[in-house]
């Protein structure tokens, strides 16, 4: 039976504090705790690889034959964000790559299909992996509500941890939320409606529906994770069900990260699978313009994925950002003074399509005559100078530390000073990276770092990403 | 770095030319070239059109032979751009040398120049980025940071330590440049003032940076036998050399930023072929690459000016001060010059030239016999070097 292999999740560092939302704008909104914001240099392509590389520590990309990219907020409208994804995280060239977008179910979507293609053959071993970060207009309670996080599924047959009793679908046609082409913010109907026609309708009959399909009572659940834009919500609508929220239901992450979105249920469910046990029944509920509904088994498997960052470690590894103001320039909410440096170079295609193999993966070489890791791949050795006797050899999970930095405030930056990092790998090789998410005080030399993909330029409507730096998150 | 054969004594200056440093919004590239040269041919007492070939240095102020051609209206010789990044002018300056010790011309002409101040930039343009952009962003006073860090760790000095140290260096310079009419900066600066900067990259503040400027230098060379039919103080080519760095730092884990090895290759070559076995001693002043303060503090410890880890001592007991041992930077160096890159190696022999004829006024050192001119060309994990010898 297919089912889960492994799960991980990735939430941003940053937190922006609601109140400080209310305070910059004098709102009225009484919305407490705090949302989780990508970074300057974090979109949901980025954070789909963060999630990604979770869910496969000690698993061999090689192994992945599938990868299903999920959000509703890729940087392109038009260009596969999967095959990026793919790259960064080194997957093999036959990896088929596919896109699911623009509805809020994309993360359950995917995970529907995942299982589907692994159930016939059609694939080995898919991975989800969902991103997220969608805006509300500024000064609106969906600025308030929305956070950005990603979640990554490993779906296949051997080595289930969670296995996949079965699913439920419905379809709703409903302008609850919608976005369209031309929109930044996301746009909604009036909050009664929203609700009372759409969420405590949908949810609960097509929860009863799934659990009747499999004939399952609520009682038989562990853990619910079911999508909800705000936590009254999902009490209403537990009511309806005959379901205990305090014990059934997996949090909805309001008051830490925030609704993102179609990667929530997913972010969910491994928040929920942190938690399990063998034998627990647990509950997946995607839901926008209809709803599906997931019903799976935990197994003795769940006992063997360690060493997951998940939801827990993400969220008590955090920063808070310190004002409003630098969130509203983060996400280019706001034209400002451009920094007194030349304009960056226009990308070349050609070179970006050249570079594919080390500069979305990281996958440098080592030198098989006298064995010096090397990044970007040479063609003569930098150590011996042997021609052409490399081997690949991947950076991205080695330890490394730094040699010596600077905190630059000449170059061009969103986020002031440019910190800049000679990082040297314990198994050999040096790469000059940027480090972000860090605090200037606290960077020293001999620290341990750890790399992560990010988007380096936006030029001429290109999203560009390559590495950086951070010290280890969590 | 290969044998060294070299040219020493083969090949004389017989004149220079140096134009004012600095924002010189009033003059174009082809001013700042005309200005130097115009000084060149006068003092080497011969007419423009005596030259028989041409190099010119430039790192982003113009491209092929036509950059002299077109506004000194050479009359159809032979014209090169020669572009070697810091090390430009001094690349242009060694072509030109080699052209005369071959014997293929008599009467040759060098001039480094760069119009950095039209840009409206602060800093250097970035000429380093892949054309994939796939790259740390990174500027040059980022990189040399880092040659600050490093040091001061290696060598255990507290941050306060370590700036005071580079400090000193650039309190020095600065008061040399305060001597110096064609200086672009002239004031001078306490430490404090240095210590206490604004930070352009940690540890580095904004006395520890030269600034960005607009100039041009140009020097007229002939074979040494002929020198003093042009003039009777000619100053003869003691020693060119160049090494440049496989950028080796971007890779290697065992380049740890406290030294630059092009710089030592370069030396050591130069000091074979000027004969120089006691640097310190013989060395009569020295124009370094001191684009950042640590840059000139870790080169004189590179051509064996100091011990190695050892230049603190020599920085404070005023070693390298005007009146000192060895005078560094006695015009003011790139820190009170700027530094457009293509002009800097020609404007530094432009001072040994003239400290060697004791022309250098209030500047004038007592009896130059050798000066050592340095570029460092990039950034420390990655360059390319010069070091050029002259004297009498």
């Amino acid at each position: 039976m297919a089912g889960i292999a492994s799960y991980g999740a990735y939430i941003p560092l940053y937190r922006l504090s609601r109140p400080d939302i209310k305070n910059a704008w004098d709102s009225m909104l009484p919305i407490p705790g705090e949302k989780a914001v990508a970074s300057y240099d974090e979109d949901s392509i980025t954070m789909a690889v963060a999630a990604g590389r979770d869910c496969l520590t000690g698993i061999d990309p090689q192994k992945v034959d599938r990868l299903y990219f999920a959000s509703t907020t890729s940087p392109y409208k038009e260009k596969q964000a999967a095959s990026i994804v793919a790259g960064a995280l080194g997957l093999s060239r036959e990896t088929m790559t596919m896109d699911f977008a623009g509805s809020l179910r994309s993360g359950t979507n995917a995970l529907r299909a995942a299982l589907d293609a692994v159930e016939a053959g059609s694939a080995s071993c898919v991975l989800v992996a969902c991103g997220e970060t969608r805006m509300g207009a500024p000064n609106g309670d969906k600025e308030m509500s929305f956070g950005d996080g990603a979640a990554a599924l490993l779906v296949s047959k051997s080595d289930v941890a969670v296995e996949a009793v079965g699913s439920y679908h419905a379809f709703q046609e409903f302008h609850d939320m919608w976005r369209s082409d031309k929109d930044t913010f996301v746009r909604f109907w009036e909050e009664r409606f929203v609700r009372e026609a759409g969420y405590l309708r949908i949810v609960p009959a097509s929860v009863a529906a799934g659990l009747q399909k499999y004939n399952m009572a609520p009682g038989d659940i562990t853990k619910a994770a079911i999508y909800a834009p705000d936590p009254r919500l999902l009490g209403m609508a537990g009511g309806k069900m005959g379901f205990d929220p305090m014990a059934q239901f997996q949090d909805p992450l309001y008051m830490t990260v925030g609704n993102t979105g179609s990667a929530l249920p997913l972010m969910m469910l491994v928040a929920s699978l942190e938690d399990a046990k063998a034998g627990d029944n647990l509950m997946c509920v995607g839901y926008g313009d209809g709803c599906d509904v997931f019903i799976l088994k935990v197994t003795e498997g769940i006992e063997k994925i360690k060493d997951r960052r998940g939801i827990k470690r993400h969220l008590e590894s955090k920063k808070m950002i310190p004002n409003y103001l630098k969130y509203v320039q983060w996400r280019g909410l706001m034209e400002t003074e451009p920094p007194p440096r030349p304009p960056i170079n226009h990308i070349s295609v050609p070179a970006l399509w050249r570079d594919m193999d080390w500069g979305l993966s990281l996958h440098g070489v080592r030198c098989k005559s006298c064995g010096t890791p090397q990044y970007p791949p040479q063609r003569v050795c930098v150590i011996c100078q042997a021609q052409d006797n490399f081997e690949p050899y991947d950076f991205t999970r080695k330890k490394a530390k730094i040699n010596t930095f600077s905190h630059d405030n000449l170059a061009a930056s969103i986020d002031p000073p440019t910190t800049i990092a000679a990082v040297d790998f314990e198994e050999g090789g040096r790469i000059i990276f940027n480090m972000v998410d860090r605090d200037p005080d606290d960077v020293k030399t001999g620290m341990e770092v750890e790399v992560s993909f990010r988007k380096v330029h936006f030029f001429e409507g290109i999203h560009n990403y390559w590495w950086k730096c951070t010290p280890i998150r969590c | 770095m290969g044998s060294v054969k070299g040219i020493r004594d083969k090949v004389a200056i017989i004149g220079m030319g140096c134009t004012k440093f600095g924002e010189r919004w009033d003059a174009s590239k082809n001013d700042l070239i005309f200005e130097a040269t115009k000084e060149a041919v006068e003092d080497a007492k011969i007419e423009p059109k005596d030259i028989e070939a041409a190099w010119g240095g430039t790192w982003v102020s113009g491209f092929d032979g036509r950059c002299l051609a077109d506004p000194l209206k050479l009359q159809y010789i032979p014209v090169t751009r020669v572009e070697n990044a810091c090390a430009s002018g001094s690349d242009a300056f060694r072509n030109a040398c080699y052209a005369v010790a071959a014997g293929a011309y008599d009467i040759c002409l060098a001039v480094g120049f760069e119009k950095l101040k039209d840009s409206g930039y602060s800093g250097l343009p970035d000429q380093q980025s892949l054309p994939s952009n796939r790259y740390p962003d990174r500027t040059a006073p980022g990189m040399f940071a880092l040659m600050a860090t490093t040091y001061f760790s290696v060598y255990g000095l507290s941050p306060e330590e370590g700036k005071r140290m580079i400090g000193t260096v650039s309190v020095k310079s600065h008061h040399n440049g305060t001597l110096n009419p064609k200086a672009h900066l002239r004031r001078e600066v306490t430490i404090e003032q240095v210590m206490n900067a604004p930070i352009v990259a940690w540890p580095l503040g904004l006395f520890d940076c030269c600034g960005v400027s607009d100039g041009a230098a140009a020097a007229i060379v002939v074979p040494a036998d002929r020198a003093k039919e042009f003039r009777p103080d000619p100053v003869y080519v003691k020693a060119l050399q160049i090494s440049v760095c496989p950028s080796e730092g971007e890779l290697r884990a065992d380049y740890d930023f406290t030294q630059v090895r092009a710089t030592v290759e370069a030396g050591k070559a130069a000091y074979t072929e000027a004969g120089i076995t006691k640097p310190r001693e013989e060395i009569s002043m020295a124009e370094l690459h001191d684009c950042f303060s640590i840059t000139e503090a870790v080169t004189c410890e590179d051509l064996e000016f100091s011990p190695r880890g050892k230049v603190k001592a020599d920085i404070e007991s005023g070693f390298f001060n005007l009146d000192g041992g060895l005078p560094v930077q006695p015009d003011g160096g790139l820190k009170s010059f700027g530094h457009p890159i293509g002009a800097s190696g020609l404007r530094m022999l432009y001072e040994v030239y003239l400290q060697c004829q004791g022309r250098a006024a209030e500047r004038q050192i007592k009896n130059p016999k050798l000066g050592l001119t340095h570029n460092l060309g990039g950034i420390p994990v990655s360059n390319t070097v010069s070091v050029l010898i002259i004297g009498l």
